[in-house]
């Protein structure tokens, strides 16, 4: 039952909700990362390196974006095959980008740093809740990316209302953004 | 229900108004799709309400119990053993059930009766009716708000259930009592459900606050601008604002409490001795952190709860005094302030936690600015009655009683807000009738305010009358009985949350005034089964609506037909020509918002 006249400038009502999700995010992680400033500040701190594979998973997410970018250029020039391709590419720098978290966590402990258990230290902790909070939400895009792949495959349904794959762009480079944040919170703060 | 099919029904909904077609759309509903699965605000809203309502029976009811010890603390009841089982041995509740009763109250009233139930209730059935819009901007997130409360609802009324009981820890869940299963019974499976059913439910507002904040701003109808909106419209904007920025830092509280419970990491935790289990190796952690993380949420829900009630009291009495609103841009202003201010206050609700003195006196001057708005808003709600025809329904007494609590439990604030003083007074009865009656009752009024206001665009038909002067009348002399003693109970230092205090030197002399509270408790309780009786049967057997405007409102969702069906209008929807105060202007008792400024017409 949504209804919008067409004419209207205003922004799409999906797209606005979608920013003031995004700014609900943000809240969230304003709370962890000053929790994080609190607690680093009242001592029993352990420092550690960030795992190295870090600066390669922040190289993934930052091409996804540029991929996904080219994306939408294919989807406005109708080269739908490109276009699937880079939508294609996109998906799987995003699942690439959540394995080198995950192989950054196992670095970690290999060196013997904790991140949970009663000998963890709460600064490889919430390394761990952070970053994993974050990958979540790149799972969520990944989802977002798997419906308009479905959509672009679908040979039933000639869709071509740029609205999904507009949302999906914006969040994902918003969860890019974010872990760009993160990365240099985590080396100029942690 | 695909996304294709959404797309195809709001297409035909534009072409139609596009060509001005006014004939009616007749939805093939099932039962599933109208009662149970409905994207239908309306419905949703009724949803809401219902299982608000179920909630606020239980919460009250446990309150009578818990009043029940309080008041006699030496009496066994055994039929308290039939019903409770092992949690009233011998007809005397243990204490383990007392603060899992305590607990439940608290989170059942604040979360589910008054966020979702209050806000929930009136954004979804207020919000697109008042602004002219066919639904929500996406009905179907508005349907899945609605089933994360009601699986949380599910979920947080199983942990009634579970062997070793629901959370006793306090509605504030402070660690170490929330993270350490061996602290105490309730601890164990209890806390693992109450915070999963949190989760849930801050998922489900978050839902529920995106699509409040985007209808209200780009689903308006023609006409419709932001200074034209009804304050309640204002003040539910403001409350999902509120909602979306401070729920996700609970959540991220939350998420730090999981971790620390059942992965064993010590966020929270440090150097803690539990008995018959011994010292713990967490280290480093800080319990004061969730407090931090809680109450940045916390306080912010005080308005999440009070500012809806504000909005609907603002518009009820305006209509019934047949006055307009006094004061219209400083009632939003105030509004404003208040939904800022709320963010920067928290910390005055740890003003014993060894907070550093200076940083509290930066937060008794934020919390005492509050006073300001507070009292623009008292002021405009008394200008707007002053001299007003009055018509005194129910809705309009429990807007007015709003209006009486909201002095009462605001003034109180004044002296909790001090440090200082509340050093003496933190953790006392003194704070227990302050939130109560400020937070808890006067809300509550706007909530029934709302319901007997809006029951005939609900449901097509009238609360009856008679019932809701005798709620009103036993609510409010209930409320200020049971809380007014408090009061004094708190200034003579009687601490909340205790399970017994004949056995106390100090507090003895409190029996009576307790048992005195508890009986007007349990009177006020039987008025809420009156008022859940007119409000049940009337749904079937109330008087009927002959016309669409019983109040002479000028609204929008008094332009909608009796019975409105999805989409609200049948025809175009109409265009907004005024504000929504125009009472009494140029002779004429009210002129709606749909019609045009005439030439004729004085400045407004």
């Amino acid at each position: 039952m949504s209804t919008q006249n067409p004419t209207s400038s205003r922004i799409h009502p999906h797209k606005f909700t979608l920013w003031v999700a995004m700014a609900s995010i943000i809240m969230m992680f304003a709370g962890f990362t000053s929790a994080y400033i609190v607690k680093m500040n009242e001592g029993s701190w352990l420092k550690f390196q960030l795992p190295s594979i870090f600066w390669l998973s922040t190289a993934i997410i930052l091409l996804s974006s540029l991929t996904l970018h080219l994306a939408g250029k294919s989807f406005k020039a109708r080269e739908m095959t490109r276009y699937r391709q880079l939508i294609t590419v996109t998906a799987v720098l995003g699942l690439a980008f959540i394995l080198c978290q995950y192989f950054g966590f196992r670095s970690l402990e290999k060196q013997g740093i904790e991140l949970i258990g009663q000998r963890s230290n709460s600064a490889a902790s919430y390394l761990l809740v952070i970053t994993g909070m974050h990958m979540l939400h790149v799972l969520g895009g990944i989802i977002a990316i798997a419906v308009i792949l479905f959509l672009a495959y679908n040979g039933k349904v000639k869709n071509y209302s740029p609205l999904p794959l507009e949302l999906t762009t914006i969040y994902w480079h918003f969860v890019d953004v974010l872990w760009i944040y993160l990365f240099i919170f985590y080396h100029f703060v942690g | 229900m695909s996304h294709e099919v959404e797309t195809h029904a709001a297409g035909v909904v534009t072409t139609h108004e596009e060509h001005g077609h006014h004939e009616h759309h007749e939805h093939h509903d099932t039962f599933i799709t109208k009662y149970v699965f409905s994207q239908d605000h309306k419905m949703i809203a009724k949803q809401f309400l219902i299982t608000g309502m179920f909630w606020a029976v239980l919460g009250g009811l446990m309150s009578v119990l818990f009043r029940l010890q309080l008041g006699y603390p030496d009496s066994t009841f055994p039929w308290l053993e039939t019903i409770l089982g092992k949690w009233a041995k011998g007809g005397h509740i243990t204490p383990e059930a007392y603060y899992a009763l305590v607990t439940t109250h608290g989170t059942v009233l604040v979360f589910f009766v008054l966020t979702a139930g209050l806000s929930g209730t009136f954004a979804n059935f207020l919000i697109p009716l008042q602004v002219g819009a066919r639904d929500m901007a996406s009905p179907f997130l508005n349907m899945l708000s609605y089933w994360f409360f009601f699986i949380a609802s599910i979920v947080m009324l199983s942990s009634l259930f579970v062997e070793t009981g629901p959370f006793s820890g306090g509605w504030t869940a402070y660690p170490p009592l929330s993270a350490l299963g061996d602290a105490s019974p309730g601890s164990k499976t209890g806390m693992d459900l109450w915070i999963i059913s949190m989760a849930l439910f801050v998922v489900s507002s978050l839902l529920g606050g995106l699509n409040y904040i985007a209808t209200i701003l780009n689903m308006r109808t023609k006409g419709m601008s932001m200074t034209r909106l009804p304050l309640t419209i204002w003040a539910l904007f403001f409350t999902a604002v509120l909602g979306v920025l401070s729920f996700p830092v609970l959540l991220s509280g939350f998420i730090l409490l999981i971790f620390d419970r059942n992965f064993g990491t010590s966020f929270y935790l440090s150097d803690i001795f539990v008995n018959g289990v011994g010292a713990l190796p967490n280290e480093g952690g800080s319990a004061i952190l969730f407090q931090h993380l809680f109450w940045f949420l916390g306080h912010p829900e005080v308005y999440i709860i009070l500012l809806p009630a504000m909005g609907m009291v603002s518009e009820i009495l305006s209509v019934n005094s047949r006055k307009p609103i006094f004061g219209y841009i400083a009632m939003i202003g105030s509004l404003f302030a208040i939904a800022i201010l709320a963010f920067l206050v928290w910390a005055h609700h740890m003003f014993v936690t060894g907070l550093n003195p200076l940083l509290g006196s930066i937060f008794v001057l934020l919390t005492l600015l509050i006073a300001v708005p507070s009292a623009i808003k008292v002021f405009n709600w008394i200008t707007t009655l002053w001299r007003g025809n009055i018509r005194f329904t129910p809705g309009m007494l429990f807007a007015i009683g709003f209006v009486s609590l909201f002095i009462s439990g605001g003034l109180t604030g004044i002296w909790l807000g001090n440090s200082a003083l509340d050093i003496h007074l933190h953790d006392t009865y003194f704070v227990i009738a302050h939130f109560h009656i400020v937070m808890g009752v006067a809300s509550m009024f706007g909530m029934f305010a709302g319901i007997y206001h809006w029951y005939p665009k609900m449901y097509g038909r009238f609360m009856n009358n008679t019932l809701g002067y005798m709620h009103f009348w036993i609510t409010i002399a209930g409320a200020y009985l049971i809380f007014w003693p408090m009061h004094y109970e708190g200034l003579a230092g009687m601490p909340r949350r205790y399970y017994d205090f004949s056995i106390w030197e100090s507090f003895k002399q409190f029996v009576e005034l307790n048992r005195f509270i508890s009986v007007v408790s349990m009177i006020v309780f039987g008025a809420q089964i009156l008022f859940l009786i007119n409000f049940f049967y009337s749904i079937f057997k109330g008087r009927k609506l002959t016309s669409q405007n019983p109040w002479g409102s000028n609204t929008l969702e008094w332009t909608t037909p009796v019975r409105p069906g999805h989409g609200n209008w049948p025809g175009e929807i109409p265009e907004v020509h005024r504000w929504a105060y125009d009472y009494g202007k140029d002779g004429k008792e009210f002129i709606q918002q749909t019609t045009p400024v005439g030439d004729d017409e004085s400045n407004h």
